[in-house]
């Protein structure tokens, strides 16, 4: 009868809705990341986050391995306490490793970029990276350049900006 | 002077006056014994003229705004060599705004334009007046399933035409301006959040399916039972449905944005 | 019932009624009562409100004054819910016959039926035929709303009318607009029924004979009172000039040819304002 083909294009209608809604959930926000949520956190100082915000990514070597949980301020220290969630399949990152801040291309957006040491022990849920480089930013970057072109090719200047240069460098490499 | 004063203080009780005649009528229609077992063919019966007789017209936009978008977004990513963040441009305007309202204001002249029309040729030609006196109350027997049939439809079109919108840019960003298919997805993902973005899209979606459909039924119920009458019905229901989206939405992007 | 001391012969008794509508005054104090199992006829011309009588009797307006009785009790101090069932008791034919324009004619006979009972479909049709046939249509049963001609949607909506086999049914303009053909098949089925049901009958109507032909007991009503009253013969022996023009058709009279105005002379010469 006529109301059973209304039924069919109803129910097709809201299977068209719930399909375009679980497409979006997982094809467009990558929900699949968030609900398995049974992976571990870890914790990191930061001295200065830069634009870093909560849910940019965590990645090793360019490989996303997890997002940023929270972002506080320790109220004593004056420290930015970031706390990474990383996925359960990632459970081998050595103690030892240190977290940097970066900047996807010159504009893009902060994320974190874990540098695995050569421990053998694991970092576990709620362990503390303990060497950290703070975000690279970059109006202090042109400060300094500013100011190292305004005193001169100055012998003593120049070693300073080179080790802070090598923060640049790793991130191209990235 | 004086005249214009008392004019514009007319304008205002009228409008105040419809306001709480359209409250009351809401009140009436939501609040009632529910029928299951009656509604349940009627309501399904409405969602079909409401919700998929929409769809072509959502599918068919949905894809060209999409496409428009990768386009547009793709030429203007490329001055700051950012064409990799082009699909997370197409899947947040789309997915916080452009779905919600421009389905909202489609449904509003497709669904809430027809939804008036049929109820105020229905009240013209007596048909409402005769099923009360057959003891059928037309608040639940003819607003209430069209009215919900709306509010359930809303969401979905907009969960559609926004699926069909992120795939019209990807079919013009990824498939044929050359943009990194991975690049393109995974950026997406990471800047997309599923509960700011997405559910809040929903959210508005909801509210606007229930606003649009309320002032169309509304329209319709209330509306001077002539030719005439129904035509000034059918266009303050677009005109009114169009301005009340486009302002909550502003009001709605405020809050979620937190400042409120 | 109720009235078991007081057995009423008026189904419907309308007391003191005045209604106004914005500062018009539609009725002023009308007494009116519909007899049971009789064609009670009221006759008026156009404008003066007779539907808005259907509306009183039917509840769906309320009377500024005054109490409306249906089987002794006052319809507008019921509940809602109270109302809805009493008004299965009610048929309303409509002028337009305002059919639901979305069903066929068997469904739009069904309607009730679907609505107020838990029948079976069998049941179902058998009682709609059964009511179609009553009004000769019931070839026409699977047409819908939209192509049937006035005579036959009105029939149909008839049908739809008795279909809960109502105590009252009230008759809209039921000849306004309609072929003489329709027009007789219209009164015979009135009559018969009227007759064959038992139902009590309303016919509100501006046409005189064909409801000096049908009725029992005619009303005559105008500038919101009752100005004539009694059997269609009785009318037509009646010497009350307003009765008298309306009866006979003339022009000018009692009900003035000229809507109220200025005097004609002033108002050429400018001495009224616009």
């Amino acid at each position: 009868m006529k109301t059973r083909t209304v039924e069919i294009f109803v129910g097709l209608f809201l299977l068209a809705g719930i399909l375009s809604l679980v497409m979006l959930a997982f094809q467009v926000s990558g929900l699949a990341n968030i609900i398995g949520r049974n992976g571990y956190e870890i914790q990191a100082n930061f001295d200065n986050i830069g634009d870093l915000r909560i849910h940019a990514p965590v990645s090793i070597g360019g490989v996303r391995v997890g997002e940023v949980a929270s972002i506080q301020l320790n109220p004593s220290t004056f420290k930015a306490v970031v706390t990474m969630h990383i996925d359960p399949n990632q459970n081998a990152i050595p103690t030892d490793s240190s977290a940097s801040i970066f900047t996807e291309g010159l504009l893009g957006s902060n994320y974190i970029s874990l540098s695995p040491g050569f421990s053998n022990t694991n970092l576990k849920n709620g362990d503390k990276i303990q060497t950290t480089h703070s975000a690279l930013i970059l109006e202090n970057l042109i400060g300094q350049l500013m100011y190292k072109i305004g005193s001169g090719n100055d012998n003593s200047t120049s070693s300073n900006s080179s080790s802070s240069n090598s923060k640049p460098t790793s991130e191209i490499t990235k | 002077m004086i005249e214009s004063i008392a004019s514009l203080g007319r304008w205002g009780l009228d409008g105040l006056e419809g306001l709480g005649r359209a409250t009351v009528f809401l009140l009436r229609t939501l609040i009632r014994r529910p029928r299951f077992i009656k509604s349940f063919p009627l309501l399904i019966r409405e969602i079909y003229s409401v919700g998929v007789l929409s769809l072509l017209i959502i599918l068919v936009s949905g894809l060209f705004i999409g496409m428009v978008l990768g386009l547009q977004g793709y030429h203007t990513l490329e001055k700051f060599s950012a064409t990799q963040q082009l699909g997370q441009l197409i899947a947040l305007s789309v997915v916080r705004e452009l779905g919600p309202v421009v389905t909202a204001l489609l449904f509003a002249g497709r669904a809430g334009s027809a939804l008036t029309a049929e109820i105020g040729l229905m009240k013209a030609t007596e048909q409402l007046t005769s099923m009360e006196m057959i003891g059928v109350d037309p608040l639940w027997r003819i607003i209430s399933p069209r009215f919900w049939a709306g509010f359930i439809s809303m969401p979905l079109l907009m969960l559609i035409f926004s699926a069909i919108a992120i795939y019209g840019g990807y079919l013009v960003g990824v498939s044929w301006l050359g943009v990194d298919g991975g690049s393109f997805w995974s950026n997406m993902q990471a800047g997309v959040n599923f509960h700011e973005d997405v559910l809040n899209g929903v959210i508005k979606s909801i509210v606007f399916g229930g606003v649009v459909t309320w002032i169309a039924v509304f329209q319709g119920y209330d509306c001077v039972p002539t030719a005439e009458g129904i035509s000034r019905a059918t266009t303050k229901s677009v005109v009114y449905a169009s301005l009340a989206v486009l302002g909550l939405d502003f009001v709605l992007t405020t809050m979620m944005l937190g400042g409120w | 019932m109720g009235y078991k001391f007081q057995m009423s012969d008026n189904l419907v008794t309308l007391r003191n009624v005045s209604f106004n509508r914005k500062d018009r005054i539609i009725f002023n104090n009308v007494e009116l009562d519909i007899a049971r199992g009789k064609i009670t006829a009221v006759l008026g011309p156009s404008g003066t409100g007779k539907t808005t009588l259907l509306r009183l009797i039917g509840a769906q307006l309320k009377p500024d004054s005054g109490t409306v009785l249906f089987d002794n009790q006052n319809i507008h101090q019921l509940s809602r819910y109270d109302l809805y069932q009493l008004r299965r008791r009610i048929g309303m034919l409509f002028q337009s016959g305002a059919l639901f324009t979305n069903l066929s004619a068997f469904e739009n006979v069904a309607f009730p039926l679907r609505e107020h009972t838990k029948l079976s479909e069998n049941l179902i049709r058998d009682l709609v035929l059964l009511k179609l046939q009553a009004v000769g249509l019931r070839g026409a049963r699977d047409l819908m709303a939209s192509e049937l001609s006035g005579g036959m949607s009105r029939r149909v909506a008839l049908a739809r009318g008795i279909a809960l086999d109502p105590q009252l049914i009230m008759y809209d303009e039921p000849f306004t607009g309609q072929d003489p053909i329709a027009i007789g098949v219209l009164m015979k089925l009135i009559r018969t029924l009227n007759d064959a049901l038992g139902m009590t009958s309303i016919v509100v109507s501006h046409d005189v004979q064909e409801v000096f032909a049908i009725a029992d007991y005619v009303y005559v009503i105008s500038n919101g009172k009752i100005i004539g009253q009694g059997s269609p013969t009785e009318l037509q022996s009646s010497q009350a000039p307003a009765v008298v023009q309306f009866i006979k058709g003339l022009p000018d009279g009692v009900v003035p040819f000229h809507y109220p105005a200025a005097d004609f002379k002033k108002d050429l010469l400018g001495e009224t304002q616009r």
